[in-house]
């Protein structure tokens, strides 16, 4: 299909079978050779995969197949997306969903006011000749969909927040995300140069499509283990000691485990440690943990129950 | 492999998650690129594929367990541990003594005599939590599953009741109480050390609630050991294919609410807030991109003049789609109550889409509960308040549906109109009590519509003391309503 065979480095045994599977578009040369490359590739911009984010990346690339990332606010969907492009050195084309988000926002939209300069500019010429010229490349503004499909560089696609699009918007994303290419009535088709890796995040506020659930690989990020999240406020957090962050993170795990309005998310949790950081605690108790619990939570009931907890003022003990 | 992941999807079907062609392609595609020997890959590269949904996870994740333990990598994985699970009573010991086992069940609780004690098993228990040794873990949780479960080959009973078994007899609770008094010996001699002669300090309730935290996840670890221990075993014992039938938990909207364990509430209730809140958007929406109203025949008119006169451009009245007024009314007796307290917290979780809502729950007396529902943004806790506060309750707090009606239309019948829909829930099990189904008569020829949802099976209805088919008569429709799913379906066709 669209991608040049310059996939050299794979046995041909490999390749000839995959022409055999057409419906798919085929790759261009892996980015990634193990899964445990890119599990390190990650650690290095300082995003700490599990097995499961590292397993998905990889066989995004090998597929070319988008990623559907869902989970809760926090917890670093979007951040995937921005370390990954770090990673590969592509760059990263972002597309922030919204309602009421149409095709001349996401895909392509026509100059008018540069075409309607075109044709005041010469009367003499012939309609045929001044349409062909204004529904050309040069009169038409790429949005961030063809602008990741245009390039020639390599590319990391973000799709953010696509539970917020209506229902049939999400059909504008279905030929990118499956066929990699953008149908223009105008022009005619435009494929892919190279095949970008996608990646959609949503929040789950609504039940996407079958159809584009089905064309994309599916993860589900959630609240990090402990040991995860320790390690993630050690890279993340400058200056903080491996005792705090041992304590951050376990703490954080305790007020998880209670039945709150909003668990809190992994960058509230970096925010809270950068605060006790900058306000030179060493070691957490029950006084300075209520003190700063705002940071953490952001409802008053969640606060105080939490406090509460912390305190041991429950009769659990 | 490629028959292997056939049945692996078929497995997935059955158990109700949605697995489509082209998922099932992607799976086999899926399994070219990733390195067969890595199990923990396979299991999550696989689920990406196959998977679209989070509820749907930890469904995957058994079927997962189940068919690829006999045959996949994991089955090596656990013949060597016990080459290396440092005691010497293992595996051949362990599957022979079912009778040793039963006599356990019986009451016993104590421990056989040869190997390894129970003491020294409590001991092993008590040093792997305090390290967090999981190979450890895995060892004393091979040694209690041989112990405590008394499984017996070819016995068709779930994995639960083993764990039940196991679990029972290792007294997990005690357990903990003895790794917190170890830890408050331990900090309160450090500080003695530290400063020779001070107060004899102890752990602060804040530490000492992180270690239980500590403690209670390494707890959980271990019973997550045991269970897989279990399911390894029923595997062998019987085939993965019969055991993921027999195993097989569906998944929490289809759950059958009115038999439904106390674990299964727990993530029912959990399932429900997002589902309500699904709903409700999904019905905004609808709302909001409704057919267009009536053609408006002046404001036509009007803007044909820029026209000359000809109607080049139609106009249209805004839509104004009535919303129904519903009113509810929930038998909330102990045989269905949990099931009409979804109800409320679902039909009130989606009160705007109606003009109005008042509900009314009964057992024996009735009582009207809608002001609890009033400036509260979380459903939950006005359930919380009808369990507590509402006075349902005339003469001996059993089902009266006769005598509930009859009060309902004296002193709230006034207040039906032609747009009012009336929900009945209850299973109408009446104690063969008078049916009072005049009353049902009366509303109907009142309000817009009168549903029952009942969330009996349809063969139980009208069994036993069940009148459902008397009041069927006077209803517009009697709605089968035994799980989320289905409760779902029928708000979102009601509003």
């Amino acid at each position: 299909m669209s991608s040049d065979p310059t996939d050299t480095d794979r046995p041909a045994a490999a390749r000839a079978s995959e022409e055999i599977t057409s419906g798919f578009p085929q790759a261009g040369p892996p980015r990634f050779d193990s899964i445990d490359e890119v599990r390190t590739g990650l650690a290095g911009v300082d995003y700490l995969a599990d097995d499961g984010i590292s397993g998905v990346v990889y066989l995004a690339d090998r597929l070319a197949k988008p990623v559907l990332v869902e989970g809760p606010a926090g917890t670093g969907k979007t951040e995937l997306a921005k370390s990954v492009a770090r990673l590969t050195g592509s760059r990263l084309i972002r597309l922030q969903c919204y309602e009421g988000l149409d095709e001349s926002k996401a895909l392509y939209e026509w100059n008018y006011k540069k075409q309607l300069l075109r044709i005041q500019a010469d009367s003499g010429q012939s309609w045929e000749q001044l349409e062909e010229d204004i529904f050309s490349e040069e009169f038409l503004l790429t949005r961030p969909l063809l602008e990741a499909i245009k390039s020639t560089e390599p590319v990391v696609l973000l799709i953010d927040e696509v539970d917020r699009v209506e229902l049939e918007t999400e059909a504008l994303l279905l030929e990118i995300l499956s066929e990699y290419q953008v149908s223009i009535p105008e022009l005619g088709t435009v494929r892919a140069r190279q095949i970008p890796l996608v990646f959609l995040t949503s929040n789950n506020t609504r039940e996407l499509s079958e159809a584009l659930k089905r064309r994309c690989l599916y993860l589900h990020i959630d609240y990090p283990q402990l040991d995860r999240e320790r390690a993630i406020i050690e890279t993340r957090v400058p200056g903080v000691s491996q005792a705090m962050a041992d304590q951050v993170a376990r703490i954080v795990r305790s007020i998880r485990s209670l039945d709150l309005k909003k668990a809190p998310s992994v960058s509230e949790t970096l925010d809270w440690a950068r605060t006790l950081v900058v306000l030179g605690v060493e070691s957490i108790d029950a006084e300075q943990a209520k003190d700063t619990l705002h940071i953490l939570l952001k409802y008053r009931s969640d606060i105080d129950r939490a406090s509460k907890e912390l305190a041991g003022l429950d009769t659990t003990g | 492999m490629l028959d292997l992941l056939t049945g692996f999807v078929g497995e997935l079907r059955a158990a109700g998650i949605p697995v489509s062609l082209s998922e099932h392609l992607d799976a086999a595609e899926t399994l070219r690129h990733v390195p067969l020997e890595d199990r923990e890959a396979i299991k999550y590269t696989l689920g990406a594929s196959l998977v679209k949904s989070s509820t749907h996870w930890p469904t995957y994740e058994t079927a997962f367990e189940i068919y690829f333990s006999l045959r996949g990598p994991g089955h090596a994985v656990a013949g060597e541990d016990e080459g290396t699970g440092a005691e010497p009573e293992s595996d051949e010991d362990g599957s022979s003594p079912p009778g040793k086992g039963g006599t356990q069940g019986k009451g016993q609780g104590g421990g056989g005599g040869e190997g390894m004690t129970p003491e020294e098993l409590a001991d092993m228990l008590y040093k792997a939590l305090l390290s967090a040794n999981n190979s450890m873990l895995q060892a004393v949780a091979r040694q209690a599953v041989s112990r405590y479960g008394g499984m017996e080959a070819g016995r068709p009973v779930g994995g639960t009741y083993y764990l039940y078994r196991t679990l029972r007899n290792l007294d997990l609770a005690k357990v903990m109480e003895r790794l917190i008094d170890q830890a408050r010996q331990a900090t309160s001699a450090e500080n003695a050390e530290a400063r020779h002669a001070g107060p004899d300090v102890t752990l602060t309730p804040l530490e000492e609630r992180l270690l239980r935290d500590e403690y209670q996840a390494r707890i959980d670890q271990l019973r997550k050991e045991i269970e897989s221990e279990i399911r390894r075993r029923l595997v062998e014992d019987r085939g993965s294919e019969a055991l993921a039938k027999s195993i097989r938990k569906p998944l929490p909207e289809d759950l059958d609410v009115m038999h439904a364990t106390r674990d299964e509430l727990v993530a029912l209730r959990k399932s429900l807030a997002p589902l309500s809140r699904k709903l409700a958007v999904r019905l905004a929406r609808k709302r909001r991109h409704g057919r267009k109203g009536a053609l408006d025949f002046r404001s036509t008119v009007r803007h044909s003049l820029s026209t000359g006169g000809v109607p080049v451009d139609p106009r249209f009245r805004y839509p104004r789609p009535s919303k129904p007024e519903i009113i509810v009314i929930a038998d909330i007796s102990g045989s269905v109550a949990s099931f009409a307290r979804f109800t409320l917290h679902l039909v009130h979780a989606i009160s705007s889409q109606f003009s109005k809502v008042r509900s009314f729950v009964f057992i024996d007396g009735i009582d009207e509960v809608t002001s609890y529902f009033d400036g509260v943004d979380d459903p939950s806790e006005a359930v919380h308040r009808i369990n507590t506060e509402a006075d349902v309750v005339w003469v001996d707090g059993h089902s009266d549906y006769g005598h509930a009606l009859t009060v309902f239309w004296e002193r709230w019948g006034e207040e039906i109109t032609p747009r009012t829909s009336v929900l009945l829930l209850g299973d109408a099990r009446n104690n063969y009590h008078a049916s009072g189904s005049w009353v049902i008569k009366e509303i109907r020829a009142r309000a817009r519509h009168v549903y029952w949802l009942n969330p009996e099976p349809r063969a139980y209805w009208d069994s036993g003391d069940s009148i459902v088919g008397e009041y069927a008569n006077h209803c517009d429709e009697v709605v089968e309503c035994r799980t989320l799913r289905q409760l779902e379906a029928f708000v979102g066709e009601l509003a």
